[in-house]
C-alpha cells in the first residue's frame, strides 16, 4: 500500500466520526497548546528578570563592605560584622585600572524631604556625577548632579519624579531649595519616571552629592560601591583589581564582599528556568492523558470496524499493513492536534502579551518541539495496542460481526 | 489447481468440539464451475474459508496452484489472497463511505498499484457490469443488485484464478439474484474457477459440479456432462 494511500484511507476512516475526530483533536491540542503558553509565561519571567538587569546596568560590579562567609558554629552575632569602613578614598582608589570605566559611590539613608510646608520621608542617595551612567537612568529635567572634587558638598540634589509631583504639583521645581534633613539643597535634576529598578522606585528617591550624604548621615561609611567594567570580558579582572586594593588600603584584609551583575542573574535564570521545566513537565501529563483518550477511541473504533478489518484481511490486507492502518489514523490525530495546539498556544500566548507589554512572552524552541514530538509519541504508543487487536482478528468471525 | 488431502476442521466451543470439516478431500480444475451446497451447519462455509485461505485447517494439506498454502506466512497467505483469489459476500461487504469507484479500488489500492492505473481498471470493470452511471455513488445510494455488482467488480478487479462466493443471492430479490448469478456465470466463462456456496438448490443446480455437504464431510459429488 502506497504511503499517500494509507494516509488518504485513515483521513476517511477519521472524517466518517467528525465529532470523534474534534474531540480527540481537541484533547490533543489542549495538551500541547498548555506546554506551549505555559513555558511562554516561563520563559517571558525569565526574559523579564534578564532585562531588569540589564536595565540595573550591564557589566556591573558590586562592592559591598565586609566580607560575607558562612562560618560553621560560629555565634550569628559576628556576621555580615564590618571591621573597617569602605570609604570615599576606598571609591577614589578603585578607579585607577584600565577595566575600570566609572565607579560609583553610594551612601544610603532616609530622610525628610520638605518644601513650603509638605515633608516627603525618602530615601536618600548620596554620590556621585557617575551614578546616572552605571544604572543607566534618564533625567527628565534639568542635570544631573555635577562633576568636580568628589570630597566638596554641593548642596545640590537631584529628585524622583513622585517626589517632585508631591512637593510641588505642577509647579517648576528647578532651582527651588527643598530642606533635606537638617541641610538645605537646590533642586538641579529631576529624574525620568520610568527608571524602575529592581529594589528601589526610582520615583521615590533623592539623589545628593556623596560628601553632603556623609555629612547628613554623619559616617564615613559607604553602603556600596557600583563599578561599571568596560566589558563583560573584563569583570574578573576588576574583581581581582578591587580584591587587591581594598587589601592593600585595609591592612592586608579583603573585608569587601564583590558580586557580579552576572552571578546574580545566573542564580535567577537557573531558578526561572526550572520553575519553566516543572510547569512544561506538569503540562506535559495532559499529554499522556490525551493519548489515554486516543487508546480508548482506538479500541472502540477497532470493535466498531471489527467486519472492515475482516475485509481488508479477506482482500489481502496482511497483519502489518492493518497495524499501520491504525498507527497511522493515531498518528494523524495526535500530528494535526499537536499542530493545532502549536498555533492555538502561540496564540493564546500573544494575546497574553498584549494584555501585559512588559512582559517579553515567547515559548522556547526546545518547549515547542518535544511538546510535538512526546504528542505524537504518546499518540503513538497508546495505539499500538489497539492496532495489535486490530490486526488479530479472526478474518472469518470479523466478516461475521455485524 | 485446488486440492484439499484429509482436511479437518475442529472449532471448540465451551469444552465441546466441533467437527466443522471432517476428512475432506477434494479436487478442482481451473475453470470449474461448482456449487457447495448443505444444511446449515453442514461446513460448507468452513470449507470455503479455508479454500479462501481465510481459515486455517486443523490438519490436512492444501495446494494451491501446487503450493502448500497451510504452511505459508500471514503476508504471503495475504499476498495469495489479494492475487489470486476473490470474495463475493452475502453482505456485499462494501465499505459504506467510499464510492463504489473507491470500493471496487480497494483491492488494487492494498497491492499499492498508482491511482490513474487503478482507476482506469476500476472504471472499466464497472462499465463492463453496467454501473458505469453508478461510479460516484455511496453505497446507500445503490439497490442490492448494483451493491453486489459492485462487489464482484471488486473481487474480479485482480484478475484472481478463482472466486468464492458466500450465499452471494441470500440478501437479493429473485429478479436480481438472477442478474448477479448471471455475471459470476459470465466471469467463469472466461475461465474464472467460480466456487458458490449455496442452499437455494435453483441455484446450485446451475452449476456444473456440484457438491453437497452433510456434517462436514462431501455426500455428494455430481459432475454434469
Amino acid at each position: 500500500m502506497r504511503l499517500p494511500d494509507t494516509l488518504q484511507y485513515a483521513v476517511s476512516a477519521l472524517s466518517r466520526h467528525r465529532i470523534r475526530t474534534v474531540l480527540i483533536l481537541a484533547a490533543m491540542s489542549i495538551g500541547v497548546a498548555s506546554i506551549v503558553i505555559l513555558t511562554s509565561l516561563g520563559q517571558g519571567a525569565q526574559r523579564y528578570v534578564r532585562g531588569e538587569f540589564a536595565s540595573l546596568g550591564t557589566n556591573l560590579v558590586i562592592v559591598f563592605p565586609g566580607r560575607k562567609e558562612t562560618t560553621g558554629g560560629a555565634p550569628t552575632m559576628f556576621i555580615g560584622e564590618t571591621p573597617r569602613d569602605l570609604t570615599l578614598n576606598d571609591a577614589q582608589a578603585l578607579k585607577y585600572h584600565y577595566a575600570v570605566r566609572r565607579v560609583a559611590p553610594i551612601f544610603i539613608g532616609q530622610a525628610g524631604v520638605s518644601y513650603g510646608g509638605k515633608e516627603r520621608e525618602v530615601p536618600i542617595l548620596g554620590s556621585t556625577t557617575e551614578l546616572l551612567r552605571v544604572r543607566h537612568w534618564r533625567l527628565s529635567q534639568g542635570r544631573f548632579l555635577p562633576k568636580g572634587d568628589i570630597n566638596r558638598a554641593t548642596p545640590v540634589c537631584v529628585i524622583g519624579a513622585k517626589v517632585k509631583r508631591e512637593l510641588f504639583g505642577p509647579e517648576n521645581a528647578l532651582g527651588e531649595w527643598v530642606r533635606i534633613g537638617d541641610r538645605r539643597f537646590r533642586v538641579i535634576g529631576i529624574l525620568a519616571s520610568e527608571g524602575r529598578s529592581i529594589g528601589l522606585d526610582v520615583q521615590e528617591l533623592a539623589i545628593i552629592p556623596a560628601a553632603s550624604a556623609q555629612m547628613l548621615f554623619n559616617t564615613p561609611s559607604l553602603f556600596r560601591i557600583l563599578i561599571e567594567a568596560k566589558s563583560r570580558e573584563s569583570v574578573p579582572a576588576v574583581i581581582s583589581h578591587v580584591e587587591q586594593t581594598i587589601a592593600e588600603r585595609h591592612q592586608g584584609e579583603k573585608d569587601v564582599t564583590v558580586i557580579t551583575q552576572d552571578a546574580v542573574l545566573a542564580t535567577f535564570d537557573r531558578i526561572l528556568g526550572a520553575l519553566t521545566m516543572t510547569v512544561g513537565g506538569i503540562a506535559a501529563i495532559s499529554l499522556v492523558v490525551a493519548g489515554i483518550l486516543i487508546m480508548n477511541i482506538m479500541l472502540v473504533s477497532v470493535s466498531q470496524r471489527t467486519a472492515e478489518i475482516g475485509l481488508l484481511k479477506a482482500l489481502g490486507s496482511p497483519r502489518k499493513q492493518i497495524t499501520l492502518l491504525f498507527l497511522t489514523e493515531a498518528f494523524l490525530l495526535s500530528a494535526i492536534g499537536a499542530v493545532i495546539g502549536v498555533a492555538f498556544g502561540h496564540a493564546v500566548s500573544w494575546l497574553i502579551g498584549r494584555a501585559y507589554p512588559d512582559l517579553p512572552l515567547g515559548a522556547p524552541l526546545w518547549a515547542v518541539v518535544s511538546s510535538v514530538v512526546v504528542a505524537i509519541g504518546t499518540g503513538l504508543l497508546f495505539a499500538a495496542l489497539p492496532a495489535r487487536r486490530a490486526a488479530r482478528l479472526d478474518p472469518v468471525e470479523a466478516l461475521a460481526h455485524r | 489447481m485446488i486440492e484439499l488431502q484429509q482436511i479437518n476442521r475442529i472449532f471448540t466451543v465451551g469444552d465441546q468440539q466441533v467437527h466443522a470439516l471432517d476428512h475432506v478431500d477434494l479436487s478442482i480444475q481451473s475453470g470449474e464451475y461448482l456449487s457447495i451446497m448443505g444444511p446449515s451447519g453442514s461446513g460448507k462455509s468452513t470449507l470455503l474459508n479455508i479454500i479462501g485461505l481465510l481459515d486455517r485447517p486443523t490438519s490436512g494439506t492444501y495446494l494451491l496452484e501446487q503450493h502448500n498454502v497451510t504452511s505459508m506466512n500471514d503476508d504471503t497467505l495475504a499476498h495469495t489472497r489479494r492475487n489470486k483469489i476473490g470474495f463475493v459476500f452475502q453482505f456485499f461487504q462494501l465499505l459504506p463511505r467510499l464510492t463504489a469507484l473507491e470500493n471496487v479500488e480497494l483491492p488494487m489500492v492494498l497491492e499499492g498499484i498508482p491511482p490513474a492505473e487503478r482507476r482506469q481498471a476500476a472504471t472499466e470493470t464497472l462499465n463492463t457490469m453496467g454501473l458505469g452511471e453508478r461510479l460516484h455513488h455511496r453505497p446507500d445510494q445503490l439497490s442490492g443488485g448494483q451493491r453486489q455488482r459492485v462487489a464482484i467488480a471488486r473481487a474480479t478487479i485482480m484478475k484472481p484464478a478463482v472466486i468464492l462466493a458466500d450465499e452471494p443471492t441470500g440478501n437479493l430479490d429473485r429478479h436480481s439474484g438472477k442478474d448477479v448469478i448471471e455475471l459470476l456465470e459470465q466471469l467463469n466463462k472466461t475461465n474464472m474457477t467460480l466456487i458458490i456456496v449455496t442452499h437455494d438448490p435453483e441455484i446450485g443446480l446451475r452449476a456444473t459440479r456440484q457438491i453437497r455437504m452433510v456434517d462436514g464431510r462431501v455426500m455428494e459429488d455430481n459432475h454434469k456432462r
